[in-house]
């Protein structure tokens, strides 16, 4: 990795509490342009809140957050504009229910970026030939198989041309024999360049595409490198302990 | 003798019916002029209280405590004050008030406000059901909430309030006819005229119910087809079918 590659996103110091309970307690990382993290941790860290930090979903109490030098956090920034850069992918889909996949990929395309019909039809269907579902354009998600509905869901994070692409637990609601297409999808994203940061649990897709993982526990984060060294040679215990856990559980999932 | 007597009681049963349809075929033109004042009457007020109702629930949903109670004080007014006493309070306060305006205007606000209350609670109820994921989805994409209402939400709880709607189209169809009391010449004020100068009140009546039957019938009918043309893979508001 060479010094001089931009900084695509960068956390500083995000404190985030809910009630009582304090969910990040500054949490501080960067992704390089081109790179893909890995955040893993046990559920109720803080791993989800963190990503809707980014993208302002949720707004942290204090620390600040920049997307290619523009500051996410500041009140002043026009948040709908920075969005568009930030393809954020959810855990439960979220594809909009009354629309076909097409009209899910191409709605943003349309209406917040106003781009003319045709034209917007044509990269939505780009994307969706990109994610293997062309032949599906015109079912409603009702219609598609948890797999598909994720698929699309990338396709219309995609089609906005992000900067920038979050997936937070994006194969944790699916059945385990729909897990293997969305992440060869997103194998392929990693691939060809784009800035992943991937809330997951699939240990596989961590140790073979993630530059750096990151492990958050109670709100801090417990430790971060290169996939060999985590899953090698981990500096801390509850590291090595949460791995061994995980692998169990999730590891053999992407054993292709 | 006696089968003389009954042949003309038998006549007179068949003179007197012949009557009765010739009543009814004569008064048709004028129920059917009451109709096209209650169908005004029914669209107008259905038309404003989906425009208030809709405006009312989304500033339930989404906007701030001000806007949310301002709106439930409205709907708690709306929905505690029987019809036909909102429509003297219009008729008669407008005067009051000096303004000048119709019987039937009156009637179109009075009983137009009172439905968008009840309509409010059904759009509510609609948007609430929109699952919040929707939303956050739509605002990650870039759109502004209010993008995000209008391309979003709205569309999905307009198709799940359509059954509900049609409830209240049945009821408000039926509420005109209290705009009577003020003067409004619809449907029953029309039927009246007749039974005056008549005094034939159920053949009328039969038939003005009759007329509102088949309004009320063919209304949910037309409702239903645009549910069914409406509908999508996943929101399908009727069970059982095909």
């Amino acid at each position: 990795m060479s010094a001089n590659q931009t900084v695509t996103l960068k956390v500083e110091n995000v404190h985030k509490t809910y009630g009582k309970e304090e969910v990040l307690k500054g949490i501080s990382f960067e992704v390089k342009k081109g790179e893909t993290k890995v955040i893993i941790g046990p559920s109720g860290t803080g791993k989800s809140t963190l990503l809707r930090c980014v993208n302002r979903l949720t707004i942290p109490d204090s620390g600040r957050i920049w997307l290619d030098g523009v500051e996410i956090t500041h009140p002043r920034t026009n948040i709908n504009k920075v969005r568009q850069s930030i393809g954020m992918v959810f855990q439960d889909f979220n594809l909009f229910s009354h629309l076909s996949a097409l009209d899910n990929v191409r709605i943003g395309l349309i209406k917040v970026k106003k781009i003319e019909k045709r034209e917007a039809t044509e990269e939505a269907m780009r994307h969706l030939v990109r994610v293997g579902l062309e032949d599906k354009a015109a079912s409603y998600p009702a219609e598609l198989s948890g797999g598909q509905q994720q698929r699309v869901s990338i396709a219309r994070a995609l089609a906005m041309g992000p900067k920038l692409m979050p997936f937070d637990e994006p194969t944790s609601a699916l059945d385990p024999e729909l897990i293997g297409e969305v992440l060869e999808v997103m194998r392929n994203l990693a691939e060809s360049g784009m800035t992943m940061v991937v809330v997951s649990h699939e240990m596989g897709f961590a140790r073979s595409v993630s530059n750096e993982i990151i492990f958050i526990e109670n709100g801090v984060i417990v430790e971060e490198g290169p996939p060999q060294v985590l899953f090698g040679n981990p500096e801390h215990q509850r590291t090595k302990e949460f791995l061994c856990k995980i692998s169990e559980l999730y590891g053999k999932s992407e054993g292709k | 003798m006696a089968n003389n007597g009954e042949l003309e009681i038998h006549s007179g049963k068949r003179r007197r019916s012949i009557e009765k349809l010739v009543l009814i075929w004569n008064s048709l033109p004028f129920l059917l002029k009451g109709t096209v004042v209650t169908l005004e009457l029914t669209f107008l007020l259905l038309a404003l209280g989906l425009v208030v109702g809709i405006l009312l629930a989304l500033g339930q949903v989404y906007g701030g405590r001000g806007v949310g109670i301002l709106s439930s004080t409205y709907e708690r007014f709306f929905r505690s004050i029987p019809a036909l006493v909102l429509l003297f309070l219009f008729f008669f306060g407008s005067s009051f008030l000096g303004l000048n305006i119709s019987a039937f205007l009156s009637a179109v606000l009075a009983l137009g406000f009172r439905s968008s209350a009840y309509q409010s609670k059904i759009f509510r109820g609609a948007i609430q059901s929109i699952r919040q994921g929707q939303m956050m989805a739509a605002r990650s994409v870039g759109m502004s909430k209010f993008q995000a209402i209008r391309h979003i939400i709205l569309p999905q709880a307009l198709r799940l309030s359509l059954p509900p709607w049609s409830n209240e189209y049945s009821s408000v169809i039926k509420d005109t006819s209290l705009a009577y009391a003020v003067g409004v010449i619809e449907l029953v004020r029309e039927g009246r005229y007749i039974i005056v100068r008549t005094f034939e009140p159920m053949i009328i009546y039969v038939t003005i119910a009759f007329i509102y039957f088949i309004l009320t019938y063919a209304g949910n009918k037309s409702l239903g087809h645009l549910e069914e043309k409406l509908k999508i893979p996943g929101f399908e508001t009727r069970g059982g079918k095909e």
